[in-house]
């Protein structure tokens, strides 16, 4: 691999142990836990299920559909091949529209541009709009360390950070969590909140509504994330539900806008597409309730300061990989988490990252890498994985996610060195590619029917394959393979017998047989037929 | 029409009875079927666990042993394999193999079929004489339904069976949990998966549940087995392959 001067062969990622891109378990201990979880399970399955046919309506509408996701596609592929140009012509634009722009190369630099912008304004509280990146970065855990408090004000954003739990959903963050949770967490949690207070959607909304009004109308600082951030006009964009977002950046005197550098969209006109992809695949809807829009400053009008923070934080070292390139498609809708079976059945707080999911068992390790010698948590997310596909169907860009594990899985095999499983696939390989061995290998398969109980099946099995007897019986290995069958007396005379019926039926169902003919196109085809009538 | 079918491992040494139905159902509707006896495994296993070095020989060797011109399609009782075939090979040779590899891979990736495609869109057939008196559920493969796109073709082929009661599974096109080693790696989540596709299964009252995979009927009959369900698997070969001459698969295979 050549290098240019003054630039590295490898981008940094993510640094280890900082953020939120790591759990402290790899995943199968991880969802060991959740999946104790009944309540948790249901929660899921139920919100996984109504939003999955919710989606599945609103994109089968629409009569364009396969070609948005086309569009959707292209578009960020051909941003994610001029990244740098893009990004140089974003930060002209919002600099010339009044903004600054900072670059931050990781969390720890993201995190002290923004406490230092808050902290010049004298404000020691900023108000939150929902936004992954400063989740991902754990902006909030760095103000609270420096005596700024932030307030989410995105309603389960609100609840997760009032119930100091994580996440665990990239668009619904309390997915895990059902109204009588809520309602207790908000009985526990807010200041003088009304001690009778029920269950109802509406009544705990209400709640939440008058305790944020108050945060709106007396805080002076907001940090936010951003959806799509446009090189062509500087333009920066938030999509949501409440209208909570709008407030925050409406409202104080000074926003901060945390943005991936991912992000960048080429053109004004580009928002056409990816406003009709991210809310159907995401909430199910024809369109989100709220869609703000700002470019710099405007005198008189809205915030009068205005901050872009670009976040590195491994992106560079994603987009340098074929499959880390393709990840950062990624426009966070999180259909690809509500169609996933692993997902449904494990909720987000077992990948250990803020991006849980299918997408977030790709990009996680993208970002902060999978350091497999010191057991990293990260290196465990490509197997968290059925491999099923369902992720790829669902996804708005199309990221063909199934197979950036396996590319993944194929990274983090070639990283490791020898391990016991490595040489085991090595010695079936052998096995495999010599036929004699692999016979013998046939054969000693065919043991296996000593251990088996007097039903044919066999109910345990040794490490490492109790996990699988755990739950299922194995059926006792045939008396004979299929060659052995095949070379046989046996084989070769009921081969013969199908043969025969075939030549018989073929006088006695000539119409369907002639059918069946004019349906084959090969003129060989009927060559080998009637070889075979002769033979 | 000279086929060349493909055991694959898991066929040949564990379920031979699916393999010898696609044997006996394709030289029945007249055409030559033959095996090459080099071939062993497409490597599969090895490619979805993280392994592309490992698997280049077997890549290789399925190229050679198919790659005869005389064998006009190939075909497997197994929609993941045929999809590994299809899909995976080209990246294995694209990263390891030489030019020969790789134009050898895409040869025969081009005539590979999995059992109902060879049958419904190669041989133009739906109905193939099958009598199977049972009530059937059909469950599409994750590696059928998604990677190979199969469709209904199972089903058009199943629903042309004489005698056959055919009930829809709900929930049919999620997965089962099996995923190869993740059932292994990944066993209690794995577990979740299969014990809810065994639920939606007894709602059928089927006596049995077919599949395109062996691979995932093991997983699944495992299951079935454990809790002692009536429902039993069976591969879709099997049920094609029985005619009323042969008609007893269930009871020959439970003896
Ligand atoms: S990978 Fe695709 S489906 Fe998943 S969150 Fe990203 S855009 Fe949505």
């Amino acid at each position: 691999m050549s290098t240019f001067l003054g630039m590295p062969a490898r981008p940094p990622r993510s640094p280890y142990g900082t953020g939120n891109l790591r759990g402290d378990e790899a995943f199968p201990r991880a969802a060991h836990h959740e999946l104790g979880n009944g309540q948790l399970r249901r929660n899921l399955g139920r919100a996984t299920t109504t939003i999955r046919a919710k989606r599945l309506d609103v994109t089968g509408e629409l009569p364009d559909w396969e070609a948005l996701r086309d569009a959707g596609s292209a578009i960020k592929t051909d941003a994610m091949n001029r990244l740098p140009e893009l990004l140089e012509q974003l930060e002209h634009k919002v600099t010339e529209h009044g903004g600054t722009v900072h670059w931050a190369r990781d969390s720890a630099e993201a995190n002290e541009i923004v406490a230092r912008l808050v902290k010049a304004t004298g404000s020691s509280e900023v108000i939150k709009v929902k936004s992954m990146a400063t989740q991902e970065i754990g902006l909030n855990e760095h103000l609270e360390s420096v005596g700024i408090t932030p307030y989410e004000t995105d309603l389960a954003e609100l609840i997760v950070q009032l119930a100091h739990d994580r996440p665990s959903h990239i668009l619904v963050p309390a997915i895990h969590r059902n109204r009588d949770e809520i309602r207790q967490i908000f009985l526990d949690r807010i200041p003088g909140v009304d001690p009778e207070l029920d269950n109802v959607p509406a009544h705990l909304a209400a709640a939440a509504r008058a305790y944020l009004r108050q945060k709106f109308m007396t805080t002076k600082v907001a940090v936010s994330g951003a959806n799509f951030g446009i090189a062509e006009t500087g333009t920066l964009s938030v999509v949501e539900s409440e209208g909570n977002g709008r407030m925050c950046l409406t409202l104080p005197d000074t926003l901060i806008t945390v943005m991936g550098i991912e992000k960048v969209l080429p053109r004004y006109q580009d928002l056409e597409v990816f406003l009709q992809l991210l809310p159907r695949s995401s909430t199910g809807e024809r369109m989100n309730p709220y869609t703000s829009l700002w470019t710099g400053v405007t005198p008189g009008d809205g915030p009068q300061g205005f901050h872009l923070v670009l976040l590195d934080n491994g992106r560079t070292a994603a987009l340098a990989d074929a499959i880390g390139r393709a990840a950062l498609n990624c426009i966070r809708c999180s259909a690809c988490l509500n169609v996933c079976p692993v997902y449904e059945r494990t909720g987000g707080h077992a990948y250990g990252s803020t991006y849980p999911g299918p997408i977030g068992a790709v990009l996680t390790p993208q970002l902060a890498g999978m350091h497999a010698a010191a057991d990293d948590p990260n290196s465990s997310l490509p197997y968290a994985s059925s491999l099923c596909g369902a992720c790829f169907d669902a996804c708005p860009v199309k990221i063909d996610i199934p197979s950036l594990l396996v590319e993944l899985r194929h990274q983090h095999t070639e990283q490791t060195g020898t391990t016991p499983e490595k040489l085991a696939m090595k010695a079936a390989a052998t096995v495999m590619k010599r036929p004699a061995l692999y016979r013998g290998a046939q054969k000693a398969a065919g043991l296996g029917r000593a251990v088996a109980g007097r039903d044919g099946t066999i109910s345990r099995l040794p490490p490492p394959f109790s996990g699988w007897s755990d739950s299922r019986d194995t059926a006792a290995p045939p008396r004979q393979t299929f060659r052995a069958w095949f070379a046989s007396d046996e084989g070769r005379a009921a081969l013969r017998a199908a043969a025969d019926e075939h030549d018989r039926g073929r006088t006695r169902e000539e119409p369907d047989r002639s059918q069946d003919e004019s349906d084959r196109s090969r003129a060989e085809d009927h060559r080998n037929h009637g070889e075979d009538g002769t033979a | 029409m000279r086929i060349g079918l493909f055991a694959t491992c898991l066929g040949d040494t564990l379920f031979p009875d699916a393999v010898r139905s696609t044997a006996i159902l394709l030289t029945r509707l007249g055409h030559e079927v033959v095996f090459p006896p080099g071939q062993t495994c497409c490597g599969q296993m090895h490619i979805n666990t993280g392994y592309q070095r490992e698997p280049v020989p077997l890549v290789r060797d399925f190229a050679e042993q198919f790659g005869d011109t005389s064998i006009e399609a190939v075909v497997m009782p197994s929609g993941s394999c045929a999809g590994s075939v299809r899909h995976q090979h080209a990246t294995v040779a694209d990263r390891y193999g030489d030019s020969a590899l790789r134009a050898g891979v895409a040869t025969v990736a081009a005539k590979t079929y999995e059992l109902s495609e060879l049958l419904v869109d190669v041989l133009g057939v739906t109905g193939v004489g099958a009598y199977f008196p049972h009530r059937v559920t059909y469950h599409p493969t994750c590696h059928s339904l998604r990677m190979l796109r199969v469709g209904d073709r199972p089903l058009r082929l199943l629903r042309a069976v004489d005698s056959i009661d055919l009930v829809e599974l709900p929930g049919a096109d999620s997965c089962c949990g099996f995923g190869g080693t993740f059932a292994l790696k990944n066993a209690e989540t794995s577990t979740a998966m299969l014990h809810d596709k065994l639920d939606s299964i007894a709602t059928t009252g089927a006596e049995v549940c077919t599949a395109g995979d062996s691979s995932c009927l093991m997983h699944i009959g495992g299951g079935l087995s454990r809790i002692r369900s009536g429902t039993r698997t069976l591969h879709l070969a099997r049920i094609l392959a029985a005619t009323r001459t042969t008609p007893d698969v269930l009871t020959e295979a439970a003896a």
